[in-house]
């Protein structure tokens, strides 16, 4: 075992390299290192690089910091006000003990397709900030997120933050489903947007996880756009969303496109409902 | 191996040992403080929750080199007393195994509730303490213990 | 008027158990001990062929002990010689024990178990209990004219129902410590463990000496729930082989995966029932026929089947009975005590039926209940007649009137609310108290008190404290049979050194036949004391009882247990008197079931649980609401598969179990109704609510969503699954 823990971005960017393991609150990969799934070799630990913290607002958008805790995410005003589902999913990714640890970055670049963050950031149309020594980049969400715990990150980058755009008038909405009421891990997660012009779907935008390999944008629901979302209309992009889930441990495939199905019907009839 | 300093229940503690090291095995191992369980290994249980910097974690996911220079309260430190009585009292205590990580669990929920001005009830009770397994009580002594200790006053 | 029973106390041990000081297994590792671990067969069945020992790694630094190097018998001492210590040859289970390592310290161990190489011949598992040809034990039990009652009745309803299995999940893994033989010939083992003098007979079995010479003590133990009833047995075994080998004494601590992969757990179960009744709902016969999936080797599974039998028919009256029973041997990890013991799977079964006899029948729940409920003076399945402390009609009676049920519309069609559907549901059931049969005349349980030079009175017995409450309960026991003060009182640790044999701590026995000696030798005590002092004498108890030693007096009383007179019990026919009282009690369960998720949301438990006499009611309560608790978990969330052979959920994050957020409210009350040879009329309350909680809840998720539940775990799987089934144009 070995690793290095710097305390500013700077240290931190210089200690990568090919093969390093980036820990941060520790909730995946100290299990990992006990199971062998992650070698505990070349560990760069960031938890004191104070760079990575904060939350700001960013014109009406919000600049969220790579360590920022879930449970900062759960009790900042600021995030549930501009990123209300964000800090819903945050509440329920584990226990208080997780939430303390468990952070945005750590969810990004574990890239677990049972993550609970991750389809929220996709539906929120969030922008991942990578950095090197060479500088920033952005990427969506979507496209960091490129495969079964897979990401876009180069070894020489850190996630560095990220960037939710403002909520304008957008309506969202969250769904865990777990294996318990707490503490759980997602047989489906659902996060979706709406937006609504004059009785007409202007976008939608919606992901969900544990049902494929990866965080998936189910890009079948945007069909919507353009629409008046009737129960028809709502029925039929539910039915073209194209997903491929998989039997496991936690649950069965049948199980998990069905809920998936149900839940999307039942929570975009709500995001489109005649306004309350 | 490397040195890593920090305060356990008030006294200043070094000590040397792989970065890596769960500070659950340093809290039992190096430092004899056996207070602290370990029921699962992987965060699901709650038995290891330690309080850093007045947050709870679970000690079995968190490496010694992240609490360089940080105050890790355990069941052995001191503040717990009227959650401890709480727990005597309405019998939140069965085989006590998971016993010290619900007692450091509801003293740093209290202590969150003072802190944000919110009132200690049932359901934030419930929320809490969702990350501490118990197999024997049921939880329904779990929380009237819990909730005896709010009405307490909380202090420590 | 009782003084001290009835009352709160605190238990003795809280203190240590809320400050952390209470030392369990993993917390006491002496200086230079070593640490062990047990190198496991990977396929289900086969042939152990040898081990490659990778040249590369030194060995000298580590001891290895094969079966060869067994001294003893190379068996697991429990009721059948059939499940070695290390396998030899056949390999019957996947995880089965068949090297066993130790090393100074973890790393060196880590790189010893992965320096090793085991080499088997896989054979086809066996993994269908329905097509299992090894029968470990066949129980029938015939009452009446079965056949020609079914045939002349004028319904009769046949189903099947199935329960999987289910984790004990004690929050506290298995593990045991044992030094080397001692200079005086004394091999010590301290472990978390139920049943200290088990742990001894295996010892001595094991290692070839005399069970004196096997010393165990238990450690402050976290949980048990009958998982630590056999198996501390395997536990205690490889650590004694290993510090005899490495002359240093050896911790074997399981970590959660290696406990969840190996230990037994609840027997997976099939149940038939063919019941006739008449139109009213009258039970007129019940033909029950029980498969239990018993794993690999013997274990318990003899007597779990002994309980599943008996409890067959429910707590229902009726004239005509034939139960048959068995279990099965397959290449499973094999299944073993949990608390119930075979009831909460028969349970369920029976209480399906009744479910579904009032459906045919039309009839609310709690009519059919309490038109079929045993009642004072009626004969069970066994043809035992109930004498006394039948507290079946009052326990109906309480729940109805608080919770209302009988005015529910059960199963009837309401008005859909939203995506949510809320349902009701109900289940009544009993539970012997105490070993089966001549179980506990055969055992003769031995309870000691003795008074200290201080003039306390030292309670010796081997009933263990895993959480029920043992030293609070007997503490409160001997105060009130002593008339004095719980201060004056000392439950000593169990120790096989030092106490007597007083049974295994299982079978809900520990207060009624336990506890009935203490209370027996404390009033002996007691009446020493007196005879000596005189009634009325001056000062505490604990300065009569000094003056009462100072003068010569014999402060110590042993007690053996009697049965009460007149059971009578025929174990070739299954027939008579099976337990000397049952524990009685009804649930009611709320629940409110998602219709897009099928997640099964418990709003609201109350169970009314007949206990005889509630020594310590916040114990009791602790008991109820904990094991009614395991019960809802075993009925909709707590999975435990299998695949070739071998546990699916084998860690936390897999095998759940309920969190406080999962858990409704929970409402108890209690019925008192007193049972003549229990300690102040207490009966056993360990077990009983482990088994109506999974039939209340399937009986609620029938009512919310109209489909039947004839399985649990009734997963949001199974319910989507079914669902559908029923609803098919709600299809994909």
């Amino acid at each position: 075992m070995s690793a290095v823990s710097p305390t500013s971005l700077d240290a931190a960017l210089a200690a990568l390299t090919a093969d390093t393991v980036v820990l941060a609150g520790g909730t995946d990969l100290m299990v990992e290192f006990r199971t062998g799934r992650t070698r505990a070799e070349n560990v760069v630990d960031i938890w004191r690089v104070d760079e990575l913290r904060g939350i700001a607002a960013e014109g009406d958008g919000l600049r969220l910091g790579a360590l920022t805790t879930c449970a900062e995410l759960v009790r900042d005003p600021l995030v549930r006000e501009r990123a209300a589902i964000l800090a819903e999913a945050a509440d329920e990714v584990g226990a208080e003990q997780i939430k303390n640890r468990a952070t945005l970055g750590g969810n990004l670049g574990t890239a677990s397709p049972a993550a609970d963050l991750n389809p929220v950031l996709v539906a929120l149309d969030a922008r991942v900030e990578l950095v090197s020594t060479q500088g920033k980049r952005e990427l969506e969400a979507d496209a960091f997120l490129r495969g079964y715990r897979e990401t876009a990150r180069r070894p020489d980058e850190l996630i560095g933050a990220v960037l939710i755009p403002p909520p304008r008038k957008r309506r969202s909405a969250f769904r865990k489903v777990g294996t318990r009421r707490a503490q759980a891990i997602s047989k489906v997660v659902v996060a979706a947007t709406v937006e609504l012009e004059g009785g007409v779907v202007r976008s939608v935008r919606a992901a969900a996880g544990s049902v494929a390999p990866r965080t998936v944008r189910l890009r079948g629901l945007e069909a919507l756009v353009g629409q008046q979302p009737s129960a028809d209309a709502i029925a039929a992009a539910v039915r073209a969303v194209d997903v491929t889930p998989i039997d496991d441990v936690r649950s069965t495939a049948a199980y998990r496109e069905l809920v998936l199905r149900r839940v999307l019907v039942t929570m975009l009839g709500r995001l489109c409902a005649a306004d309350e | 191996m490397s040195e890593h300093e920090f305060e356990v229940n008030g006294v200043r503690r070094t000590v040397s040992a792989d970065p890596l090291r769960r500070l659950l095995d340093v809290l039992r191992e190096d430092l004899a403080l056996t207070g602290t369980k370990e029921g699962c290994g992987e965060g699901e249980c709650g038995a290891c929750t330690v309080m850093i910097d007045g947050e709870a974690v679970n000690s079995c996911l968190v490496p010694v080199c992240q609490v360089q220079g940080a105050r890790v309260t355990t069941v052995e430190g001191a503040g717990l007393e009227s959650v401890q009585e709480a727990f005597l009292e309405e019998g939140g205590a069965q085989c006590g195994i998971c016993t010290p990580g619900l007692i450091v669990m509801t003293r740093a929920w209290l202590d969150t509730c003072e802190r944000e001005g919110r009132v200690p009830d049932e359901a934030e009770a419930r929320r809490a303490l969702a990350g501490n397994l118990c197999r024997c009580t049921g939880y329904g002594k779990v929380i009237a213990s819990a909730l005896a200790a709010a009405a307490e006053g909380g202090e420590r | 008027m009782t003084r001290v029973v009835g009352t709160r106390l605190r238990r003795p041990e809280g203190p240590d158990k809320v400050t952390g000081r209470a030392m369990y297994v993993a917390d006491d590792v002496p200086v230079g001990c070593w640490w062990g671990k047990a190198i496991r067969s990977p396929v289900a069945h086969g042939e152990l062929l040898g081990f490659e020992l990778d040249p590369a790694f030194d060995f000298s630094q580590v001891v290895l002990v094969r079966a060869a190097d067994i001294p003893g018998v190379n068996v697991v001492d429990l009721i059948v010689d059939d499940q070695p210590i290390l396998a030899s040859d056949a390999i019957e289970h996947w995880g089965q024990p068949l090297l066993l390592v130790a090393a100074a310290d973890q790393a060196t161990l880590d790189a010893a178990v992965r320096a090793i190489d085991v080499r088997v011949r896989e054979s086809e598992p066996l993994l269908d209990m329905e097509a299992a040809e090894v029968v470990f034990k066949e129980i029938v039990i015939d009452k009446g004219d079965v056949d020609a009652a079914l045939a002349s009745a004028p319904h009769v309803l046949r189903r099947t129902y199935h329960t999987d299995s289910q984790e004990q999940m004690y929050i506290e893994p298995q593990g045991a410590i044992a030094w080397p033989e001692a200079a005086d010939g004394t091999v010590l083992v301290r472990g978390s463990l139920q049943c200290p003098y088990y742990v001894q007979r295996a010892l001595a079995r094991a290692l070839d000496i005399e069970p004196a010479r096997a010393r165990v003590v238990q450690a402050a133990t976290g949980g048990g729930f009958g998982g630590k009833e056999e198996y501390p047995s395997v536990v205690a075994c490889h650590a004694a082989l290993l510090a005899r080998a490495a002359g240093q004494p050896v911790a074997v601590i399981y970590d959660r995966h290696e406990d969840l992969a190996v230990t037994p757990k609840r027997h997976p179960a099939r149940v038939r029932h063919a019941t006739g009744y008449d139109d009213d709902g009258r039970l007129l016969a019940m033909d029950v026929d029980v498969l239990l999936d018993g794993g690999a080797f013997t274990t318990l599974s003899p007597v779990v089947l002994s309980r599943a039998a008996i409890h067959a028919a429910g707590a229902y009256r009726c004239d005509a009975v034939r139960i048959r029973g068995r279990v099965v041997k397959t290449n499973h990890v094999p299944y073993g005590a949990f608390r119930g013991f075979g009831a909460p799977q028969v349970c369920f079964a029976v209480e399906r039926q009744m479910d579904a006899i009032a459906r045919e029948r039309d009839l609310h729940p709690a009519t059919l209940r309490k038109r079929n409920a045993l009642r004072l003076g009626d004969t069970t399945a066994t043809s035992g007649r109930l004498e006394e402390s039948v507290g079946s009609e009052e326990v109906l009676a309480k729940i109805l009137e608080r919770t209302g049920f009988e005015d529910h519309p059960w199963c009837q069609p309401r008005p859909a609310a939203g995506r949510k559907r809320r349902g009701a549901g109900f289940s009544f059931f009993f539970h012997g108290a105490g070993f089966t049969g001549a179980g506990e005349v055969h055992l003769k349980a031995k309870v000691d008190v003795r008074l200290a030079a201080d003039g306390r009175c030292e309670v010796h017995s081997a009933s263990t404290e895993f959480g029920q409450g043992t030293v609070t309960m007997f503490t409160a026991i001997a105060a009130e049979a002593l008339e004095t003060g719980p201060d004056d009182v000392l439950v000593v640790e169990p120790d096989t050194g030092a106490v007597p044999d007083s049974g295994p701590t299982v079978a809900s026995r520990t207060c009624m036949v336990v506890g009935g000696c203490l209370a027996r030798a404390c009033r002996e005590l007691r009446a020493r004391i007196d005879a000596h002092g005189g009634q009325g004498a001056e000062g505490s108890f604990r300065e009569r009882a000094r003056a009462f030693l100072a003068a010569g007096g014999d402060g110590r009383v042993e007690v053996t247990y009697a049965s009460p007179p007149g059971l009578v019990w025929d174990d070739e026919r299954y027939e008579g008197d099976a337990y000397p009282a049952y524990g009685w009690a009804a649930d009611y369960v709320e629940v409110e079931v998602d219709l897009d998720t099928f997640e099964v949301s418990m709003e609201r438990f109350v169970s009314a649980v007949d206990v005889g006499k509630a020594i310590q009611p916040q114990l009791v309560e602790g008991q109820i609401e904990g094991g009614s608790l395991q019960a809802l978990g075993f009925a909709h969330i707590e999975v435990v598969g299998t695949k070739d052979g071998r546990f699916l959920q084998d860690r936390m994050a897999t095998c759940i179990i309920p969190t406080t957020l999962d858990a409704p409210p929970m409402e108890v009350l209690l019925v008192e109704e007193p049972f003549s040879h229990g300690p102040y009329g207490a009966k056993g309350v360990g077990e009983l609510p482990m088994d109506g909680g999974a039939p209340a809840v399937a009986s609620a998720i029938e009512d919310a969503l109209g489909i039947s539940i004839d399985r649990v775990p009734a997963t949001p799987e199974r319910l989507a699954a079914a669902w559908l089934a029923a609803h098919p144009e709600e299809a994909l």
